[in-house]
């Protein structure tokens, strides 16, 4: 690491988060002038784009080589009021709460105070969506059977392809025009709307533009004060770099960072779409520059890698816009789920590993930083030692890289009727979700609380926690006779819970697409160009929406305890079972004890309990798979918690399993915490007896203590473990690397700690940063894992 | 056929090459004092009482150690991790005990892991009738053969058998070309020095075939536990475990003897 890298890491490290208003306010102001007025939906977001990038404050730090923040420096984060208004009440709790704080100064209350819930109270979006809820929607997001996505944020769950690196902003504006000139009134009915969409795209690539030209004259400027000569020359480099990307086509590495690099602050100053964005394949990327450099003899590796640190640092300067209330518990993260994909296939089909891969990994391991996340894509055709130099990575315990299977992933986008070229190009972003990367729009659009259904089933349709009807009449479970019965009770609630869902996330969509278009999104992903057509309404080549189901192994062991106990066994009446749960166990000890001891659990390889994971994954599949979204795309699942299983844990009460009432559920497709206690083997047998082709990726974590790692050999098992569960079509498997004692002492001190990246659930975060109870239940997998 | 079990461990990794399946069978001729599985010599099932704590309730139940289970049974675990076995070059494991303590039981196992295509290995101390190892050897791909002590007095006062036997044994495999990974304990007070270790090197040296490779498995405590829970005497009570720098020397002496030799299994 050079000492530059050294110093802008630290200053990254312990830049603290904090609230700028300044983009609200600059969005305000315009939306307040007359510039605002008469404006079509698209060209008005396109205005306001260019007003913000117009007048928002530039940021070069010293001795940076990669330009660009969000806000006015590193780690001040906007708001964006149009999606949702902070209230001072927010303000407040996100200044003072104990996790994934953020500093909240007297100028900025006052803003919001005095200019922008006073604008915006009544015009944002989040306002909007609820109006448009039924009243079923409203008691089951309130139960907690459900979130939503896009309450506090916008549609994003997208990738950037390889266009950027081919083509200028200047190359885009003359395709947006020719299809300007295309446009036929006479006979395309949708001519109008087209215009105005192209329209506003143009308006944003020129801005983009500008914002470049802004900060290729602060360089310059610079380097006619700077003294220093070294530096002096840098600064007229990266000016030359901004004057030219992203108006023309990058050449050099360089420039292809610097060029994706403002790409992405436009996509999230537009607006604040969730997993921010995402550079996707970068090793796939960047090598040619790379190669192209090192040939002309422009760059040595020693510079191309100190580049590549300093555009890595960029990410972790840039925390997820903050979040408050049940959004907040879903996914309570500074991380913002930008997720590097290195490997997998090439287009024609051949290993795609290239020195850029390994270079990456290097970065990875030295930088050591929470943002961005990063994932190995493993191919049967990629070798081995790409996957043992990985795993040297995730044993020193941040949880980076996460290992996915391409040959899965591309199977997955293909049977969503993907071509085979676009699969190829896909990969996983967020967590774990599957899309094919700069041709799709995958919508994330809420998690489903699958044990929270299995109680309402078991109280006929109400809410014992607040005592209220909010699912179907399906009858009083002690009526049932079999098994069979509690299971088709249980999908009748399912299906009616999911078609609540899809009636939300068809008006939202609808909601997006008329009032918050995103111009600067659709020039990136394809087609909307060619479609003349907005990337939140069916513009991009494909459309998906995903529902992700959360809790398979707490309502898989409920489901098997019932099973075998009630109907089985016959041991447990229903009566007893109900009561036992209504009283959260107290006085039920010796049933608990059953129901946790001498019960199949999933995790084992046991087929008595993993039936009935793949009867609920088919339940969840059928209600969910092929139903349409508003954007000509369809509706599909996936299997991912991020913090979610904490928050629907919460509101959820005692289950079948033993599990007490209000504690996490599962997280992902792992195993039910301590349930497993046949091994990895095992647990990779029970989880792939799920179909992971008809999802949009699934989530399997495996805990590991650190001696597990001592030897190579033991590295070797671990590649080979990987391969198994990938040739069982496995989609997604990941390490936590930490020993519980660890774990424990950091709770304590948590000062000795600060820099403790340990893997949640798809994703890395500090543990200082995780709640009290996600903390608790990390050390108790952890626990359990070194038994 | 049924024999007895006392445990299936899957994805081992320290039992052999690749990802294993160890299937631990109940008896031992031998009664090494620092037995890390003291529950197995006695070839009879024992039942111990547990007991597990949910919330502060604490719930006893009857563990049997030791089942009795068919041929089948015992195969159809095995078979579950065949994928793993093929990914990794592994297989199964027979371990005990002493396997060799069942020698019809372990034959029909072996027989059946042959038969699925599974590669097998047999962790044994060797102390057997040759005619016994002419039945299983067929079936047996890879021997992990103990090696104790080369002084027979010393091994006969702490595992309480001679090792002639033992030697024999080896001799007659090695010259059957079969082959073998030599695993030798490494204990303190027993064999944990030099000269032990000198004499022991030059003993497999004057062997006959080729040893493919020498595992040293430095003491560890991790059967502590099971001597209080089986109240049984621990005579290394309050010995702490051997690291890897601790059996560095001994490594060195087999490894300049120009053998294969590699700390834990």
């Amino acid at each position: 690491m050079t000492s530059r890298i050294k110093k802008l890491r630290e200053q990254s490290i312990n830049a603290i988060n904090r609230l700028s208003a300044e983009r609200a306010l600059l969005l305000t102001e315009f939306y307040q002038s007359s510039h605002a007025l008469g404006l079509s939906a698209p060209v008005l977001r396109a205005k306001a784009f260019e007003y913000i990038l117009m007048h928002k404050s530039l940021y070069i730090g010293e001795d940076e080589l990669i330009v660009g923040e969000r806000g006015p420096e590193p780690k001040a984060t906007p708001t964006y009021p149009e999606i949702c208004i902070h209230s001072l009440n927010d303000l407040e709790i996100l200044r003072t709460r104990k996790k994934v704080s953020f500093i909240v100064d007297e100028e900025t209350l006052k803003i919001y105070a005095e200019k922008i819930i006073p604008f915006w109270t009544g015009r944002s979006n989040r306002e909007r969506i609820m109006k448009a809820m039924s009243d079923e929607w409203i008691n089951a997001y309130s139960s907690g059977i459900f979130t939503e996505f896009q309450e506090q944020r916008a549609p994003g769950h997208t990738v950037c392809g390889d266009k950027i690196y081919k083509k200028g902003m200047l190359d885009f504006i003359e395709e947006i025009d020719t299809e300007i000139a295309r446009l036929d009134y006479i006979n395309d009915p949708e001519a109008y709307n087209k215009e105005e969409q192209l329209k506003a795209m143009k308006i944003t690539a020129g801005a983009l533009i500008h914002f470049a030209q802004r900060y290729a004259e602060k360089l310059e400027y610079l380097s006619t004060t700077e003294n220093n000569a070294k530096r002096k020359s840098e600064l007229q480099k990266m000016a030359a770099i901004c004057k030219k990307v992203p108006a023309y086509a990058p050449e050099t590495l360089h420039e292809a960072l610097q060029y994706y690099w403002f790409v992405h602050l436009g996509v999230i100053l537009e607006l604040n779409p969730w997993d921010s964005f995402n550079p996707g394949r970068l090793d796939q990327h960047l090598f040619p520059f790379y190669k192209n450099d090192l040939e002309k003899g422009i760059l040595t590796k020693e510079e191309a890698i100190e580049l590549l640190e300093a555009f890595w640092i960029k990410f972790n300067n840039h925390p997820a816009p903050p979040k408050v209330g049940v959004t907040a518990q879903e996914s309570n993260t500074y991380t913002d789920f930008c997720l590097i994909n290195l490997g997998g296939l090439k287009d024609d089909g051949s290993d795609a590993v290239n020195e850029m891969s390994y270079i990456l990994l290097d970065v990875i391991e030295e930088m050591r930083l929470l943002q961005p996340g990063s994932m190995i894509q493993v191919s049967k055709k990629n070798p081995d030692s790409f996957i043992n130099r990985a795993i040297r990575i995730i044993k020193t315990g941040f949880g980076q890289p996460s290992v996915f299977n391409s040959d899965a992933i591309i199977q997955e986008l293909m049977i969503q009727g993907k071509d085979l070229i676009d699969a190829r190009k896909g990969g996983a972003s967020g967590c774990v979700e599957t899309g094919a990367f700069g041709t799709e729009a995958y919508f994330l659009t809420g998690y489903l609380n699958l044990p929270k259904i299995l109680e309402i089933t078991l109280n006929n349709g109400i809410d014992p926690l607040k005592g209220k009807q909010i699912g179907l009449t399906t009858g009083d479970a002690n009526n049932f006779t079999s098994y069979a019965e509690l299971l088709n009770a249980f999908r009748l609630q399912i299906n009616y819970f999911i078609n609540i869902k899809i009636e939300g996330n068809n008006k939202i969509e609808s909601i997006f697409s008329h009032y918050l278009p995103v111009p600067f999104l659709s020039i990136l992903i394809e087609d909307c160009i060619k479609k003349g057509k907005n990337y939140v309404s069916g513009g991009a080549r494909y459309n998906t929406s995903y529902i992700q189901g959360v809790g398979m192994g707490t309502v898989t062991d409920s489901l098997a305890s019932i099973k075998w106990h009630v109907f089985d066994k016959k041991d447990i009446s229903m009566k007893m079972l109900l009561d036992a749960l209504k009283a959260d166990f107290e006085g039920y000890g010796q049933l608990r004890y059953e129901l946790l001891y001498n019960t199949p659990k999933y995790g084992n390889d046991n087929d008595e309990a993993d039936n009935r994971l793949t009867e609920v994954f088919d339940l969840f599949y059928h209600a969910v798979n092929g139903k349409p979204n508003t954007r000509g795309g369809h509706h599909r699942i996936n299997l991912l918690p991020t913090t979610c299983h904490v928050y629907f844990g919460s509101i959820t009460g005692a289950s079948a399993d033993g599990r007490k009432a209000r504690v996490p559920l599962s997280e992902g497709i792992s195993p039910v915490q301590g349930a497993d206690i046949n091994g990895p083997t095992a647990v990779i047998k029970s989880a792939a007896k799920i179909d992971h082709l008809k999802t949009g990726g699934t989530l399997l974590n495996q805990k590991f203590t650190p001696d597990f790692f001592n030897d190579d050999e033991a590295i070797n098992k671990l590649t080979r473990l990987i391969r198994s569960y990938f040739r069982l079509d496995g989609h997604h498997i990941q390490f936590n690397v930490v020993s519980a004692e660890t774990l424990r002492d950091a709770k304590k001190h948590p000062e000795k700690y600060r820099d403790l990246i340990v893997r949640v659930a798809g994703y890395s975060d500090y543990f200082n940063d995780l709640g009290e109870d996600l903390q608790d239940e990390i050390i108790r997998r952890t626990e359990h894992s070194s038994l | 056929m049924k024999g007895i079990v006392f445990d299936i461990k899957r994805f081992a990794v320290h039992d052999g090459p690749g990802i294993r399946t160890t299937v631990f069978l109940k008896g031992c001729p031998l009664s090494c004092y620092w037995c890390h599985n003291p529950e197995s010599i006695d070839k009879k099932p024992v039942q111990t009482e547990r007991k597990v704590k949910v919330e502060s309730e604490f719930f006893t139940y009857t563990e049997q150690v030791g089942n009795i289970m068919y041929v089948d049974e015992v195969i159809d675990i095995v078979k579950r991790d065949k994928i793993f076995y093929e990914e990794s070059g592994g297989g199964v494991t027979f371990s005990g005990g002493e396997p060799l303590i069942q020698p019809a039981f372990l034959k029909q196992l072996l027989k059946a892991c042959w038969h699925e295509g599974i590669h097998t290995a047999l962790d044994t101390c060797g102390y057997t009738q040759q005619e016994i190892l002419e039945e299983i050897m067929h079936f047996t791909d890879l021997f992990l053969f103990d090696l104790k002590h080369i002084d027979s007095h010393k091994h006969k006062q702490s595992t309480g058998v001679p090792n002639e036997i033992i030697i024999k044994n080896l001799k007659y495999l090695l010259q059957m070309k079969k082959r073998i990974h030599i695993r030798i304990p490494v204990i303190p007070w027993f064999n944990f020095n030099e000269n032990d270790m000198i004499e022991m090197m030059k003993l497999l040296q004057s062997l006959p075939g080729n040893i493919e490779k020498i595992d040293l498995l430095p003491y560890h405590t991790l059967g502590n536990n099971k001597y209080k829970r089986f109240g049984m005497t621990n005579y290394m009570e309050g010995v702490t475990a051997l690291s890897k720098e601790d059996v560095s020397l001994i490594f060195h002496i087999f490894k300049n003897a120009g053998f294969n030799v590699s700390i834990g299994g």
